[in-house]
């Protein structure tokens, strides 16, 4: 073996543990909020995840263990049960991990391959095929007659208790749902924002979530597992294309706030625009991927097909990708400083 | 005395391992039964034998000459008899022999008559030849000779930097001899500035180094000129030459450049102390001193005569049971040894000796996951993850466009990838394809040009034949329809006449050729000929250019 002979103690898998273990407070705010239902997608996707990751790794003839234990299935799991709906059925569950492993992940070429994020190819595929059931939100707990416990929560995933009544009784528009129908509705914003489902800034108990993956982000800023260009280029990006339509109409668009706190926009900041695999990897790059995500979204949630536009802002901006890092190449050492052009 | 200092990108902290070998006293040379000391110890063209086998040699006596102006100068490191002068394993990692004179030593250790030269008499360019001759080459590392560098040429250096960094893991041997020959290093520094005319002295030196710093800050003050002894941040690779250059001036070496583009230029603590050593005691370079650490019993820097094998040095330090294996250098940038019986040359900064504790196996690599640490730790700001995905792929255009020969091989990407990839692995490969490419691209260019230059010539012949047999049947031709008899009745007197025609044709052939073929020729005949001629020269022009190329090649 040459040199060098020596390593940092560092490895995938503790990049992905420190993912998970920021990933925690969001979790637990989110029990907190919405009920333990969550921990039953969480596990139903991580354990589907392993299986899908296990059979992946034989059939194409890697070694499993090594793979398996870097974690990076059970990252692509969680995040994608963090932004399905809280009591989607098993289905949808287990269909979407199973698309972002075997699909997005392993016939991409597996880890370190993916061009588009994981747990965002499967939730697009759901949201586009299942549109019905990705609104199975629960309500927040303090707005819910009988919030549901842990095993209620688990034979309505399952299926044994979703009758509509009993769904009707425990789900409720998201804040996003609630503006995107208002505005159909041809309410105006401060009109939409009397509804109980609003709190401070985002929507009520939702603004706490989005805090929690906030606080999960800085702690992952402060280890340098990410770097602040994503997420501050994707929070930069919300704020300046929401409050620009916000400032002109005020009645019509959302205000800047409202968009920075829902729990999408910063898992999506921290979390999954920050996916090293399909991001982009120069300084100036990320800048742009980022502020490109949050620009999308804003204009997917104002113009598009859907309340929110998170997911498919990061896939157009992951689609991106070769080219930006292509042009923002920077400068090496002792290269004269001038604008260089991209290397064919 | 103050200095703003600068930080250079990237850099990594691995553990330093200075003190276990700082600590204890320089061990004195020791005196080997055999010493073989390879010819290829520098950089540029290997030094050429000037004994014989069977020639009895004296301590300091020129062995090997320098060949050329990039070259250096060996020197028998002890007295005694030549016995071979053939190949010999040698430090590199390859394995492969060079070129070794064999000494076996007397154990007098007599020296050649020596003495200080009188270095401010002396012509510059005298000077920078006696150095060249009496071997003296860069002791940080790349082995460059040192009269090369001491030659300023068509730049003004302005500013001398001596290198005292010494950032890589476990080596202590600049900060040993700092501690310890700090006078002499800065005699070495004042034969540079003479040299060189530099107006502005940096000596830059680790702040892990408190009593280098000390040492050399005390020699400072005892000189008639002013050097700016600076403790710079311990970082890797802060003692590589253009890191050091950025921290003590905020200056960048142009890419493909070198530092005395810029009015630098940069020299390693040990290569002025050896300066020192020449000028002012006339002894060429036959020792330095190494660092024997890592898995022996007692950690240690030794004075070390060239051609010394390396295991005489690990006894001295305690050989242990366990070792793995045997690096020259240190963990980020060292090269394993194919065996204990290399000897030491004078790139042999440290002997580091692995065990499964001190250096365990590198973990399975990972797919590149692309979190770009590497970019963050590269210090020539690459992209290292790019530069491996165009390795790996083998698309070397792409890596060179993403400048993969600026890559200093440091090793500070590999060493913080959390997938474990062995980067600077892909690099070396890289490059080395891209050379083995570039000489096979030239020697089939070569090829090539010969094949189609046989072409033309054997396609010319072909062409030549035919046209010569083309006139001489139409010569026969005008012949026969210019006397009508030999085509008539075949009599006796006709078949007579065209004898004697065919004769007289004969005679008159015979007569054209002896004195030259080119005299009293038929006009047509003249202008095939000058044709033949114009097609002769545009060969030669042809021809001209790839027997050049080939002339030029080593």
């Amino acid at each position: 073996m040459p040199a060098p002979f020596i390593l940092d103690r560092s490895s995938v898998t503790q990049v992905m543990a420190w993912v998970l273990m920021a990933l925690l407070p969001g979790i637990w705010v989110y029990v907190w909020i919405f009920g333990p239902g969550i921990l039953v997608t969480l596990s139903l996707a991580t354990a589907t995840a392993l299986a899908a990751e296990a059979a992946m790794l034989k059939a194409r003839g890697y070694p499993v263990k090594p793979f398996l234990t870097d974690l990076s299935a059970i990252v692509t799991a969680w995040l994608l049960a963090l932004s399905l709906p809280s009591l989607a059925p098993w289905w949808l569950i287990v269909t979407g991990t199973l698309f972002a492993i075997v699909v997005a992940k392993h016939l991409y070429g597996g880890l370190g391959q993916n061009i588009f994020n994981p747990a965002m190819v499967g939730y697009a595929v759901l949201i586009v095929s299942f549109p019905v059931q990705m609104t199975q939100w629960a309500g927040p707990v303090a707005l819910t007659e009988t919030p549901l416990t842990l095993a209620q929560s688990a034979s309505v995933i399952f299926g044994f208790d979703s009758t509509k009544a009993t769904l009707d009784a425990v789900t409720m528009a998201t804040p996003l749902d609630a503006l995107r129908t208002g505005l159909l509705q041809q309410l105006t914003v401060d009109e939409i924002m009397t509804h109980s489902i609003f709190g401070h800034y985002g929507g009520l108990g939702f603004e706490w979530l989005a805090a929690a993956f906030l606080l999960g982000g800085l702690l992952l800023w402060a280890l340098r597992i990410i770097s602040w260009q994503v997420p501050l280029a994707f929070l930069a990006g919300i704020w300046l294309a929401a409050g620009f339509l916000h400032f002109f109409d005020a009645g019509r668009f959302g205000a800047p706030w409202f968009h920075l706190f829902a729990p999408s926009v910063m898992l999506g900041a921290f979390f999954i625009a920050t996916d090293p695999v399909s991001g982009a990897t120069t300084p100036r790059g990320k800048l742009i991927f980022g502020f490109g995500a949050g620009l999308l979204t804003i204009i997917i949630r104002t113009w598009g097909g859907y309340p929110d536009g998170v997911a498919f802002a990061i896939l157009l901006m992951n689609l991106s990708v070769p080219l930006i890092d292509a042009w923002t190449q920077p400068r090496i050492y002792g290269e004269a400083r001038k604008t260089r052009e991209p290397p064919a | 005395m103050s200095r703003t200092l600068h930080t250079f990108k990237g850099g990594v902290h691995p553990p330093g391992h200075k003190t276990e070998s700082n600590s204890r006293p320089v061990h004195a040379a020791l005196l080997p039964n055999k010493l073989v000391i390879p010819m290829r110890q520098h950089m540029g063209n290997p030094a050429k034998p000037t004994v014989k086998v069977g020639d009895r040699v004296l301590k300091g006596q020129l062995i090997g000459e320098a060949d050329g102006y990039i070259s250096a100068a060996v020197h028998a490191s002890s007295s005694g008899i030549v016995t071979a002068i053939d190949l010999q394993q040698v430090p590199h990692v390859s394995g492969l022999p060079d070129l070794c004179i064999t000494i076996e030593t007397d154990g007098r250790d007599e020296w050649i008559d020596h003495g200080a030269l009188d270095y401010q008499a002396m012509a510059l360019s005298d000077l920078r030849m006696k150095l060249r001759d009496m071997g003296i080459a860069g002791l940080g590392g790349a082995v460059f000779p040192s009269a090369v560098k001491l030659d300023p040429g068509a730049h003004a250096i302005p500013t001398l930097i001596i290198n005292g960094g010494e950032c890589e893991p476990w080596i202590t041997c600049d900060d040993v001899l700092m501690r310890t020959h700090a006078e002499e290093i800065m005699q070495g520094v004042a034969v540079m500035r003479h040299l060189l005319g530099s107006t502005e002295i940096i000596v830059g030196i680790e702040e892990n180094k408190p009593e280098a710093i000390a040492a050399m800050k005390t020699a400072a003050t005892r000189l008639d000129f002013t050097v700016e002894v600076v403790a710079v941040p311990a970082i890797y690779p802060g003692g590589g030459a253009k890191q050091m250059i950025e921290t003590l001036t905020g200056k960048q070496v142009p890419s493909g450049k070198l530092s005395t583009d810029i009015g630098i230029q940069v020299f390693n603590v040990g290569t002025a102390h050896a300066l020192a050593r020449a000028v002012h005691h006339g002894e060429p370079l036959i020792s330095r001193l190494v660092t024997v650490t890592g898995h022996v019993l007692r950690p240690q820097n030794i004075v070390a005569l060239i051609g010394t094998p390396i295991h005489a040095l690990i006894e001295i330090a305690g050989d242990r049971d366990g070792a793995t294996g045997v690096l020259m250098g240190g963990p980020m940038m060292g090269v394993p040894m194919p065996g204990q019986d290399v000897p030491v040359i004078k790139a042999t900064n440290c002997l580091l000796v692995k065990s499964k504790d001190l250096f365990p196996p590198l973990p399975r690599a990972l797919p590149c996951i692309r979190c770009t640490r590497c970019a963050d730790a590269c210090p020539a700001e690459l992209q290292p993850q790019e530069l491996f995905r165009f390795a790996k792929a083998n698309e070397f255009g792409r890596a060179q466009e993403y400048h993969l020969f600026d890559c200093i091989e440091c090793g500070c990407c590999s060493y913080v990838c959390p997938s474990h990839i062995p980067l600077v692995d892909f690099y070396r490969y890289a490059k080395s394809e891209i050379w083995a490419r570039e000489k096979d691209k030239r020697a089939s260019d070569l090829a090539r040009e010969r094949h189609e230059f046989r072409q033309f010539r054997l396609e010319r012949e072909k062409k030549e034949k035919a046209e010569k047999l083309a006139a001489k049947a139409q010569a026969k031709r005008a012949e026969i329809t210019a006397d009508p008899t030999a085509s008539g009745a075949p009599d006796a007197d006709a078949k007579k006449a065209l004898i004697a025609a065919a004769l007289a044709r004969a005679q008159a052939k015979k007569a054209d050729i002896i004195p030259r073929n080119t005299d009293h020729l038929a006009p047509d005949t003249r202008h095939v000929i000058e044709e033949i001629e114009a097609r002769r020269a545009k060969i030669r022009e042809l021809a001209h250019q790839p027997l050049e190329t080939d002339e030029k090649k080593p």
